[in-house]
């Protein structure tokens, strides 16, 4: 089904309403052509909604779809250059295993399907079991079977519904790697829904953020990771330390702020929120950028850094890292991973420390947001 | 000592084996009376050996014709039952429309009346409407009875359907026809089939509602019926033992297809 055109998605303005819910707020994004795109939320965010009405499975509310040059908002499924991986796979248990990656290509009236199919169960390394019936595979074998199913058809893009939920976490991590060798290898636009963060950023080019049928931050793993523009994305993607500050004046490119009784810098470039003097700002510092040191050192410090006093809380080993919990004055939980080098026997719970980073690892939120967003569903997840 | 052991280890087979003899006695006794040569109407008492009824087994006059009819209402009725019942139960999986909890209910209401009620309620009906009573009377008070039947079968089958092997159809380029016949039937068709079997059982062997509807049409439970106080011939015993003789072997072919199917996949 690939054409000439390209094979950028453009979605504008779509939304989703169900009565008096709504699931997506209109709603603009455009993923290009060849690209590894991820939907990032958590469950009910609206993220499948989305992609659904991409596949044409859900019909928008309002706004477009266009497919390239092609608009395929009100196309039914099956007249779409699109093809979908589902969750939990929806393999058709009548079928065996060629007939099923077949199914696409014999609906379109092609004859010869032999080669095809045997080379496609060939690239997700399931040449063997052509033969078998859905059931008597594995998980992750029933995960290549629908993507060699949908793939076989030169999607123009490729539709990933929660592709690896039903996995454990050993084979998810194998899965993550084949499906981004996969895509590199076919070059076909990938759109990825998920709630798993660290999927995401693995795996894909762009990362969209959704919360509550909104697209909250939109841009590359690492950009996201290390400038979120909202405390949702701050919280969902990783972790993040919050702390709620007040801005005391400028010094060049650099917001001076008062927390707890100190001093925080941070760049003005790295604050997505407005800075008039007085007003409130969350300032937030990844956990694995602060170092700590031990009060009686902290002469040692080098100057120009941010610094915060605490006490040790608590303290979890766990391997290539230490994982201290802080109790200070400006933020009751902060959180310090630190790598395991030398480690200085004294940062045991209960012990006065300083904690230190570069003003550069500082980012500004503002402060009208809930500073817990999207801290709940991370636990979750992670349990 | 050993033997209780032995007992206790094999009291569910043993018990197993009972109930299977106990819902066997009956076949066995009619098998071994089909080749009896009685003396006198009524094959009640053993006298001895005889293939004479297995040799001419239409030789009562109207037995044939009556299990011809009885065979002819049990296919339509099926078909009927089946097509009919099939819709009815996607239509209750899988749209929501105003009368659907009713329908739901008296779907089951068959089921659960007395039959001697139904029947005598559709005589009432039939007479009223000023209908000829006879085949098809009876076709359609058995397409009316298996239909609740199949609908319970095929909706079984039809709600554990997950709805996204049909869009997953859709997605691969089939269209709401396509999808339904390479997808939505294959997956709903051993509901469907277990429907058609039972509607088929039912409907050959009803007795009350058809007695009721017939009119002068005799079918084969009528006549056995019938024929029951004047004196039973042995070849209902020859006709019974081929009906069971069949169904065991419909059922050992189906298991033995699937074994094969089983090992090759395998």
């Amino acid at each position: 089904m690939t054409t000439d055109n390209g094979g950028d998605v453009r979605l504008s303005g779509i939304s989703k309403t169900y009565g008096s819910f709504t699931a997506v707020h209109p709603l603009d994004l455009t993923v290009p052509e060849g690209s590894f795109f991820a939907l990032l939320g958590a469950s009910g965010c609206g993220k499948t909604t989305t992609l659904r009405m991409i596949a044409g499975l859900e019909e928008p509310s309002s706004g477009t779809v266009f497919l390239g040059d092609q608009e395929v908002t009100h196309l039914p499924p099956y007249k779409r250059p699109v093809n979908t991986v589902f969750q939990s796979y929806a393999l058709f248990p009548h079928l065996d295993i060629f007939e099923n990656v077949a199914f696409g290509l014999r609906r379109r009236g092609i004859k010869s399907v032999k080669k095809q199919v045997e080379d496609m169960l060939e690239l997700v390394q399931l040449g063997e079991q052509a033969r078998k019936k859905p059931h008597q595979l594995s998980g992750g074998q029933q995960q290549r079977v629908a993507v060699a199913r949908a793939l076989i058809n030169h999607p123009k893009v490729l539709l990933l519904d929660e592709p690896l939920g039903a996995l454990d976490l050993k084979l998810r991590r194998q899965m993550q790697l084949e499906l981004k060798r996969i895509q590199t290898e076919v070059g076909i636009t990938f759109v990825h829904v998920t709630h798993d963060q660290e999927e995401a950023m693995t795996m894909a080019d762009t990362v969209a953020v959704m919360n509550a049928g909104r697209v909250e931050q939109l841009g590359a793993p690492a950009d996201l990771y290390e400038n979120p523009q909202t405390t949702f994305v701050a919280n969902f993607l990783g972790t993040s330390n919050l702390i709620e500050a007040a801005v005391d004046g400028k010094d060049g490119d650099d917001i001076v702020l008062a927390a707890g009784g100190g001093k925080l810098v941070l760049p003005q470039a790295r604050c997505s929120a407005p800075t008039t003097t007085g007003g409130k700002v969350l300032v937030g510092v990844r956990p694995e950028k602060i170092s700590l040191t031990h009060i009686d050192d902290a002469g040692e410090i080098p100057g120009g850094r941010n610094r915060i006093t605490g006490r040790i809380a608590d303290s979890s080993f766990i391997g290539v890292s230490t994982q201290y919990v802080i109790d200070s004055a400006v933020c009751p939980e902060f959180e310090v991973y630190s790598q395991n080098i030398d480690r200085d026997a004294r940062l045991t719970p209960g012990a006065e420390v300083v904690l230190h980073w570069s003003p550069a690892h500082t980012f500004g939120l503002d402060a009208a947001q809930d500073i817990d967003a999207g801290v709940e569903t991370v636990e979750e997840e992670a349990a | 000592m050993a033997f209780v052991r032995w007992f206790k280890r094999n009291l569910v087979v043993i018990g197993g084996l009972l109930t299977l003899g106990y819902l066997l006695l009956p076949n066995v006794v009619v098998t071994v009376f089909s080749f009896n040569k009685p003396k006198g109407r009524f094959n009640y008492e053993w006298q001895q050996f005889s293939l004479d009824a297995w040799r001419d087994p239409c030789g009562v006059a109207d037995m044939c014709g009556s299990l011809s009819i009885s065979l002819q209402i049990a296919v339509w009725a099926t078909i009927g039952a089946t097509i009919l019942g099939t819709m009815i139960a996607f239509a209750l999986v899988r749209y929501r429309f105003r009368a659907r909890g009713a329908v739901n209910s008296l779907i089951f209401l068959p089921m659960a009346m007395p039959e001697v009620v139904m029947a005598a309620s559709l005589l009432t009906l039939f007479l009223n409407l000023g209908a000829q009573l006879g085949f098809w009377t009876i076709l359609i008070a058995h397409i009316m009875f298996c239909l609740s039947f199949v609908v319970t079968a095929v909706k079984a089958r039809v709600m554990s359907m997950d709805p996204r092997l049909e869009q997953a159809a859709q997605d691969l380029y089939a269209g709401p026809v396509q999808t339904f016949l390479r997808v939505t039937l294959p997956i709903a068709a051993p509901g469907i089939a277990a429907g058609a079997l039972l509607a088929f059982a039912l409907s050959f062997d009803d007795f009350i509602i058809t007695n009721f509807n017939a009119g002068s049409t005799v079918t084969f439970p009528m006549f056995v019926w019938g024929s029951a106080q004047r004196g039973t011939p042995v070849q209902i015993n020859v006709i019974g033992t081929a009906m069971f003789i069949v169904a065991v072997l419909f059922v050992l072919a189906g298991m033995v297809i699937s074994n094969r199917r089983n090992k090759q996949k395998a």
